[in-house]
């Protein structure tokens, strides 16, 4: 058997594998976590909760109706997305002249009154979701073996990712955003709905976080708890990445989840460390981010 | 990093708006000594009112918000992991009292001590950034201080240090009993607070202060501001400490739930609840959330529901909380004369 570094190339693999898997969903959460802060200054901490009910909405059209995965996949981010819509007009909206701290409190009470709720009513146990027949199984690649669904979570994240990147840097919805991010009052002296705006990017960056939940689902079992431990480490992801820029989310999210692949295949015990103690690093040498413009 | 510095100085004169200007602290200050008595003599008698174990958790939940409160209500940090010092002091009292046989008061300072290193530690990384970046670097160190805890072998995992002996303190009173335990709890909150107040109105609660209302001011006037926000964490995290090491004696247990990012949660809706940036609400705040806890703990309604909507409502309609809402009101009554 080929070996590298004295680890069979099989294991190797497999835990990069799983690295670039954890590293979609880094990617696609703090990918929503700094299209959100962009432009609204808030930092969303309901991100995590709101990954969770996507993947709760998908698990429930399920059992309850019958809905399968791929009107699902439609389906949950739509639903998690018109609930954020909701929430900014009715709450967030209220909160943009003040610090942003306050944002930052109040969406935290929101992820643990949506927590709360599932947890109430589902229990701390997870439930399964069976991969959709589509992409069940799995294909020989030679020198490992790929579960078919893995698969497709990597190229649908790279999708999604990639994107949310060109709806923001190419179109000119985009460039209405990225405008009403350096300056909202001129942009909407221009005559641009900047209020509409910000309504529809906070909905936007709830339906990616649904859009993930739902993703994770078959990899992850669904649970209440799914989010909130996430939601931390993307938060290290961020740190890291620096939330100036989109692609550097994006970038960071990837590396750091290959990162916690590795250690896994090296030293396993730390290997829910690594993220943080990356964080530090940066911290030390370019406490902007990685990405960070304000450095 | 122009940019974020001149956006995050705007926001935090926000926080200075909404906690209490100095001229309102003096229009109360009679009022203020009034109540502290009356407070000191309640919680003297309270013990023979009240179940002495619920009192004794107020009294540590009080500290544990008070001292965060010195950190966000005098500084302007906020810190989404102030549970890293409470539960990780409780962690090394415990553990320092049972398997190493020390008596409660070393091991106490013991705690103070290790919360005050950890907090060395989590503030240097911290205040390399601030506002919004400061809370997710706090929170995000916290959690790893909470996953050392659960594979370190010391805090024996998912079941915590359990059987802690109260022991005699000094040697002289013994703390199973349960009054002696409960006034001594009751001192060291006492001078727990009396520390936090000198610290806020010392010269260097002044800077603090200055810092939270205008740090470009306060680094132009050439204070060196990091060295300032590096201090107010230790302390903070070392009464924070403080606090976890007492309730780690009292309940005679340490586990994970002390360390994990929903006690750093709390801690915040105690403070904000009772009113960021006074000297009572915090208390306030921690008695309540507190008594709340225990009224659901029975009644079988999810307290994560309730504390989520709490904080929801205090964020969009009461963000003065309730302290800094009656001293808003008193200073409207005392402009109107």
């Amino acid at each position: 058997m080929t070996m590298i570094f004295g680890i069979p190339v099989q294991a190797f693999l497999g835990q990069l594998l799983v690295g670039l898997i954890n590293g979609s969903f880094y990617a696609m959460l703090s990918l929503g976590l700094a299209v959100i802060f962009g432009l609204l200054r808030v930092i969303n901490f309901a991100h995590g909760a709101q990954y969770m009910f996507g993947a709760f909405v998908g698990y429930l059209l399920l059992t309850h109706l019958g809905i399968g995965y791929w009107p699902a996949l439609i389906l949950a981010p739509l639903i998690v997305g018109v609930f954020g819509i909701v929430v900014e007009r009715l709450a967030l909206s209220r909160l943009y002249d003040l610090d942003p701290l306050y944002g930052l409190l109040f969406t935290f009470g929101l992820a643990l009154v949506l927590e709360g709720i599932f947890r109430y009513y589902y229990g701390v146990s997870g439930n399964a979701y069976a991969v959709p027949p589509l992409l069940s199984g799995g294909t020989n690649l030679g020198f490992m073996f790929l579960p078919n669904y893995r698969g497709w979570v990597v190229v649908a994240s790279l999708i999604v990712c990639f994107g949310t990147w060109a709806l923001i840097e190419k179109t000119r919805l985009g460039s209405y955003l990225r405008a009403a991010t350096e300056n909202p009052r001129l942009v909407q002296a221009f005559g641009v709905n900047v209020p509409l705006l910000l309504t529809l990017t906070y909905g936007l960056g709830s339906a990616l976080a649904g859009l993930a939940g739902i993703l994770a689902a078959p990899v992850y079992q669904v649970s209440p708890l799914m989010g909130s431990d996430l939601i931390i480490v993307v938060f290290a992801v961020v740190v890291v990445g620096g939330m100036g820029s989109i692609l550097g989310a994006i970038v960071t999210g990837y590396m750091l989840g290959l990162a916690e692949g590795l250690t896994k295949v090296f030293y396993p015990e730390a290997s829910n460390l690594v993220v943080f103690v990356i964080m530090a690093i940066v911290l030390l040498v370019r406490p902007a981010g990685l990405f960070g413009r304000d450095a | 990093m122009p940019g974020e510095t001149s956006e995050m100085s705007e926001a935090r004169s926000d926080v200075a708006d909404l906690t209490l200007r100095e001229t309102s602290a003096r229009t109360s200050a009679r009022l203020e000594w009034t109540l502290v008595g009356l407070g000191i003599v309640a919680l003297l008698v309270a013990p023979f009112l009240i179940y002495p174990i619920f009192l004794m958790k107020m009294l540590c939940f009080a500290l544990f918000a008070c001292a965060f409160n010195l950190l966000l209500g005098y500084t302007g940090l906020l810190s989404f992991g102030h549970a890293t010092f409470f539960g990780g002091a409780a962690y090394f009292t415990a553990h320092a009292v049972k398997v190493w046989g020390w008596p409660p008061e070393a091991g106490i300072l013991l705690g103070m001590a290790g919360a005050a290193l950890l907090g060395l530690v989590m503030g240097f990384f911290a205040i390399r950034r601030q506002g919004i970046y400061f809370a997710m670097i706090t929170l995000a160190l916290s959690q790893m201080f909470f996953f050392f805890c659960v594979q370190a072998p010391f805090t024996q995992g998912e079941d915590g240090i359990q059987g802690v002996p109260r022991g005699i303190l000094l040697g002289i009173l013994d703390l199973n009993v349960s009054l002696n335990m409960y006034y001594f709890v009751l001192v060291v909150f006492l001078v727990g607070v009396f520390a936090i107040w000198r610290i806020v109105n010392s010269p260097f609660g002044m800077i603090l202060r200055s810092i939270r209302e205008n740090e470009n001011r306060a680094i132009s006037l050439g204070y060196s501001v990091a060295n300032y926000k590096l201090g107010a964490f230790v302390m903070s995290a070392a009464l924070a400490g403080l606090a976890g090491s007492l309730k780690a004696i009292v309940f005679q247990f340490a586990t994970l739930t002390d360390v994990t990012w929903q006690m750093s949660g709390e801690v915040i809706l105690m403070t904000l609840l009772g009113g960021i940036g006074t000297m009572v609400g915090p208390m306030i705040g921690a008695s309540l959330v507190i008594g709340l806890e225990n009224t659901l703990a029975t009644s079988g309604f999810p307290v994560t529901i309730a504390t989520g909507l709490i904080f929801m409502v205090c964020v969009l309609i009461f963000r003065r909380g309730i302290v800094g809402e009656f001293y808003a009101r008193v200073i409207r009554r005392a402009g109107k004369e």
